[in-house]
């Protein structure tokens, strides 16, 4: 195995345990907040989609570089978008209590 | 080995996922979630300016243009989409990343081959992983979406052989697999493997039930984190491991939660199909036979204007009907006559965890009126009037008494320990999970049957009378 495939290997496993700690104590009010994040933070898969468009070098491989960077797009922009409307209403709802 | 530009983009990288870190931090507290989610999108946006730097890149036209429509399209639904379809759409857009991941990695196998080099067995290995889990991811939550938006049926879809066509399709996939790791395949293989595993996600979530699909888009959400990690290690890009790693782990950490509170196990949202045999017979039957007793809104507003305690137990039904501010209304309205008004929220009531807070922190309902089941199960005895808006499953009290139900065991909210009950519902439809609800026909059970925020209104009118 090469250094690289090593480290690559490392970077996996630790970045599994900061996952798990990171959010191990949300409440169960912010969980579809936070599954909408998590699922826009994976949008993140479009900067492959990015690499692999402006390496294209066949018609056929600019074609799926180009619907995959449109889908990546739309994971994160939208992904983002989303999640801050519904936490937008949260942010008011703090302010409510505190006036109350 | 670096140059300026390459140190510049791994500095980036690591920003960034440091960035996404603190932002998943800050996600899982109310006062920072918002900010923490912003943080994340400064990562992503820093992740996505680095990646343009790199020299790789022949030509922008593409990556422009599909960013463009990408974000257009994402940005126009999450801003149009109703909070009560909020659901559907994180299905949606996890669907969208699940297939990018699974282009990337077919794309990156062509130009391989195309350009005459053999994978290596690790890259071909994360090659054939990245495919299948995201095409299975990318069906997966279409069918979802599908399900959750009505155009599928809620109710799972079985056929017959499902197990036995389902089985060889994973081992059709696993030896076309083989044989693109061990390049005997070819790009043939790989299509092949790409094709199978779009059939094999919508098979996977067809047969599923739609009262568990909170829990299978928490698991294709996670899926689709470690089909980005593994066209990181395709491209041999760190950042993609990392934030697709982090996704991953928290999204199956937020699976292992959410059927902890359905008390179901992964295992038999999975394979279980949910709801698709109900234990008919003897116990339906049984409740068919009982009478139910209607009420009208007049009656229902009287019991309320007169009761000290009024909790409010909100469920799909209230989504569906966008009852939210109506029942915030009604709520207000009841607390100027000095009644005690609270919200019982069940950890998966809606389609999703935390759906109704959502909703009701759209109406503006005061945070302190929205209690957890645990804290609000040992009120319900000394509470005058229970007031169900849409819920159903998640007040059988079969789910507690009869070992026969299919959602026996669930934690349920204990509405039928208050003195009266008020169910607000549509028909005497079932609930997600297709069963029958005993609550129903409780002698101290009213039902008042109509669309949610047409009652509400109508309860709200009867109230200023009253």
């Amino acid at each position: 195995m090469s250094v690289e495939v090593v480290l690559g290997i490392y970077v996996f496993i630790l970045a599994i345990f900061v996952g798990f700690e990171v959010i191990s104590r949300v409440p169960s009010v912010l969980h579809t907040p936070l599954m909408s994040a998590t699922n826009a933070i994976h949008g993140i898969v479009v900067l492959g989609a990015i690499l692999v468009a402006g390496a294209a070098d066949t018609p056929l491989l600019h074609a799926l570089g180009f619907i995959a960077v449109v889908f990546g797009a739309a994971n994160v922009f939208g992904g983002f978008v989303v999640t801050d409307r519904m936490l937008e209403m949260f942010r008011k709802r703090e302010k409510d209590s505190k006036d109350a | 080995m670096l140059d300026l530009r390459h140190s510049a983009i791994a500095a980036s990288y690591i920003v960034a996922a440091i960035l996404f870190i603190f932002g998943l931090k800050r996600l899982s507290s109310p006062a920072t979630a918002r900010s923490g989610n912003r943080v994340a999108a400064a990562g992503m946006a820093l992740a996505l300016g680095a990646t343009l730097l790199d020299q790789q890149i022949l030509s922008f036209t593409g990556i422009a243009a599909g960013t463009l429509i990408g974000a257009a399209i994402g940005t126009y639904f999450a801003r149009t989409v109703q909070m009560t379809a909020m659901p559907q759409m994180v299905a949606l857009f996890n669907g969208m990343g699940g297939a990018t991941a699974a282009l990337v990695s077919v794309a990156e196998y062509l130009r391989m081959a195309h350009g005459g080099a053999n994978a290596g067995a690790g890259e071909a290995t994360s090659i054939v992983l990245g495919t299948v889990i995201g095409a299975v991811s990318f069906t997966g939550s279409i069918v979802a979406f599908g399900k959750l938006q009505e155009i599928l049926s809620g109710r799972p879809l079985q056929f017959p052989m499902q197990r036995a066509i389902n089985g060889v399709l994973l081992l059709a996939i696993v030896a076309l697999g083989v044989a693109v790791v061990t390049n005997n395949g070819g790009t043939v293989a790989l299509w092949l493997v790409f094709l199978l595993a779009l059939v094999l996600g919508a098979m996977f979530v067809l047969p599923i039930g739609g009262g568990d699909m909170p829990v299978v888009i928490s698991i294709l959400n996670s899926l689709t984190g470690l089909a980005a990690a593994l066209t990181g290690f395709v491209l041999h890009n760190q950042m993609l491991v990392v934030a697709g790693v982090l996704v991953g782990a928290s999204g199956t950490l937020l699976t292992l939660l959410m059927s902890r509170a359905m008390n179901r196990s992964v295992g038999s949202v999975l394979f279980g199909a949910f709801g698709a045999a109900p234990a008919s017979g003897s116990v339906s039957t049984d409740l068919a036979s009982r009478s139910i007793r209607q009420t009208t809104p007049e009656d229902t507003a009287i019991a309320l204007a007169y009761a000290r305690t009024v909790v409010i137990v909100p469920g799909y039904g209230l989504a569906v009907a966008e009852a939210q501010h109506t029942v915030r209304e009604l709520a207000t309205d009841l607390e100027k006559r000095g009644v005690d008004v609270k919200y019982a929220i069940h950890p998966v009531a809606g389609r999703m965890p935390g759906h109704m807070n959502v909703l009701l922190a759209e109406a503006n309902v005061p945070y302190d009126q929205l209690l957890e089941m645990e804290q609000v199960n040992g009120e319900f005895a000394q509470t005058d009037v229970v007031l169900v808006v849409g819920a159903n499953d998640v007040v059988n009290p079969a789910a507690r008494d009869d070992p026969s139900s299919p959602i026996y065991g669930m934690p349920i909210l204990d509405v039928d320990r208050a003195r009266n009950v008020i169910v607000l519902k549509r028909s005497m439809g079932h609930g997600f999970a297709g069963i029958e609800n005993a609550l129903f026909h409780h002698e101290k059970t009213r039902m008042l049957f109509g669309d949610a925020r047409q009652s509400l209104t109508q309860v709200g009118q009867a109230l200023k009378d009253a």
